[in-house]
C-alpha cells in the first residue's frame, strides 16, 4: 500500500545516492560549465574536494552547485547557475562558472556571494547542504548565515585561492571535510 | 508557497547509521546547522527542461532490440505537503537491468550485461504532477555491506520540486519483497510507515493488458516556507 491521504502529506523519505549514480549522469549530461562566453562576470573555477573521516578522499560523490549570477540574481535566463559533477579519483571536480553577486532578499538582508552545494554520495543516507563563500569578500563580516556558524568553524564554508593571483581566470577550491577534526559546516534548510 | 515542516519524526533516514558500513566514515558527526526558514526558499534551479524524447520514458526502448526481463510500467503523482502537485519538475530514474546488473564500470557482480539496455531515463511531471516511465523490472543484486548482503530490487529516482530544499534522491521498492528485512538501506529509517512510502504499489489501472504490469509510486516533495515565516523577521 502506498498509504493513506494523511500519510500523503509527509515526506517521501531519502535513500543513498548509490555508487552507480553516473549511470544516470552519462545519459543526462553532468554540468560542469556553467558561464557561457556571454555571461557577465569575473570567470573563476571552483574546484571541490571531498575527503572522508579518514582522510581519504572520496571518488563517488555527486556534487550539485546552485548560485546567483553576478547581480546576485538566480534562475535568470541568461544564467541558470546550476551544475553537477561527479567527483573523480582524486576525490575532486572543478566547475567552470563566474563570481556570484551579493544576494538582497525580499526583506532586504544582503548575503555575501556565495555558491551552494548540496552533496550526494555513497554511504550518505540523505544529501548534504554546505555554502562556498569567497574569503576577503567585503560582504562576509554581515553575511546572515555565517553569523549562526561558530566562529572557529567559519573557514570550513570559505574557499581558498589556489596558485598566483594574477592567472584568469583564478581557482577556487574547497575542502569539504564529512567527518572529524576540522568537519565542515553542514546546513539544515 | 507552502508551509514546510520540520520532518516527522522517523520519517527521513539519520545522518549516521553505523549499519550501512560505508556511512561510518562519511557521516558528518557535528550537528547540522539550522537556516532560518526566510533564508531556505530559494527557488529550485531550472534545469534539465531539454525537450524529453520518447526514449528517455521508455527505457525498453532505448537500442534496437527488446531488453531482457518483465517490462513494467512505473508511474506516480508528484506533491507538495500540502498535497499540492508539482509541476513540470524533472523525474530522473536509474536502474540495473533485470539480471542485477549496472551498466557501470565498477559494477563487478557475475551477472549478464544486457546490451538493449542502460538503465537511465527522465521526463518531467505534467499539470496534475503525474509521471510515467515503461522500463523493465530490475533484479536483486549483491553487495559487500555484510556477508551474504543483498538489496532488494530497486529504481533510484531524483527530483528537483519547487525548492532547493525539495530536492530529493530516494530508491523506489517492489512490494513484498523478502530482502526488506535484511536491507540497511531501507532499515535506516526509523518509522516502517515511511519505509511503507518507498514500496510502489501494484496497480491493475496501470496495467496494459498483454503488455506490463503497472505500479504506483507517489512522491511527497519537502515545500517552501510560507510567508507567515517572513512576517515575523
Ligand atoms: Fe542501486
Amino acid at each position: 500500500m502506498t498509504g493513506t491521504a494523511a500519510d500523503r502529506s509527509i515526506a517521501t523519505p531519502s535513500q543513498t545516492v548509490g555508487p552507480f549514480f553516473e549511470v544516470w549522469l552519462r545519459s543526462h549530461h553532468a554540468l560542469g560549465v556553467l558561464a557561457g562566453p556571454e555571461t557577465r562576470g569575473e570567470r573563476l573555477r571552483l574546484r571541490v574536494v571531498v575527503v572522508d573521516g579518514d582522510g581519504a578522499v572520496v571518488p563517488d560523490c555527486l556534487i550539485e552547485i546552485y548560485q546567483a549570477d553576478h547581480d546576485g540574481e538566480y534562475g535568470r535566463e541568461s544564467f541558470s547557475g546550476f551544475g553537477r559533477l561527479p567527483t573523480g579519483a582524486d576525490g575532486a571536480c572543478e566547475f567552470e562558472t563566474i563570481r556570484p553577486g551579493a544576494v538582497r532578499s525580499a526583506a532586504g538582508i544582503v548575503q555575501a556571494p556565495h555558491v551552494n552545494v548540496c552533496l550526494f554520495a555513497r554511504g550518505l543516507l540523505r544529501h548534504l547542504y554546505t555554502r562556498v563563500y569567497f574569503p576577503d569578500d567585503p560582504h562576509l563580516d554581515a553575511d546572515p548565515i555565517l553569523a549562526l556558524v561558530p566562529p572557529d568553524r567559519k573557514h570550513t564554508l570559505i574557499a581558498a585561492p589556489v596558485g598566483e593571483g594574477a592567472s584568469v581566470p583564478r581557482t577556487f577550491e574547497r575542502v569539504i571535510r564529512l567527518q572529524g577534526d576540522d568537519e565542515t559546516v553542514f546546513f539544515d534548510l | 508557497m507552502s508551509i514546510s515542516r520540520p520532518a516527522e519524526a522517523g520519517s527521513q533516514p539519520p545522518l549516521s547509521y553505523p549499519a550501512y558500513r560505508s556511512n561510518i566514515t562519511r557521516a558528518p558527526s557535528r550537528p547540522l546547522i539550522r537556516v532560518p526558514a526566510n533564508f531556505t526558499d530559494l527557488a529550485a534551479p531550472v534545469y534539465g527542461y531539454l525537450p524529453i524524447g520518447a526514449g528517455d520514458t521508455d527505457l525498453t526502448r532505448q537500442h534496437d532490440g527488446d531488453p531482457l526481463g518483465e517490462r513494467i510500467v512505473v508511474s506516480g503523482r508528484v506533491a507538495d505537503e500540502d498535497g499540492r502537485p508539482v509541476t513540470n519538475t524533472l523525474v530522473e530514474v536509474w536502474q540495473c537491468n533485470a539480471a542485477g546488473r549496472y551498466r557501470h564500470a565498477l559494477d563487478d557482480h557475475p551477472a549478464p550485461l544486457d546490451p538493449n539496455f542502460s538503465g537511465a531515463g527522465r521526463t518531467v511531471t505534467d499539470a496534475e504532477g503525474r509521471y510515467r516511465f515503461v522500463t523493465i523490472k530490475p533484479g536483486a543484486y549483491p553487495w559487500r555491506n555484510h556477508p551474504n548482503a543483498w538489496r532488494p530490487a530497486h529504481i533510484h529516482f531524483s527530483l528537483f520540486g519547487s525548492s532547493l530544499r525539495s530536492r530529493l534522491v530516494t530508491q523506489m521498492y517492489f512490494p513484498n519483497d523478502p530482502l526488506f528485512a535484511y536491507d540497511p538501506i531501507l532499515q535506516s529509517i526509523p518509522d516502517p510507515r515511511a519505509r511503507e512510502r518507498l514500496v510502489s504499489a501494484f496497480d491493475l489501472d496501470l496495467t496494459q493488458p498483454e503488455w506490463a504490469l503497472g505500479y504506483r509510486f507517489d512522491i511527497v516533495l519537502r515545500g517552501r516556507h510560507s510567508t507567515p515565516f517572513e512576517q515575523r523577521t
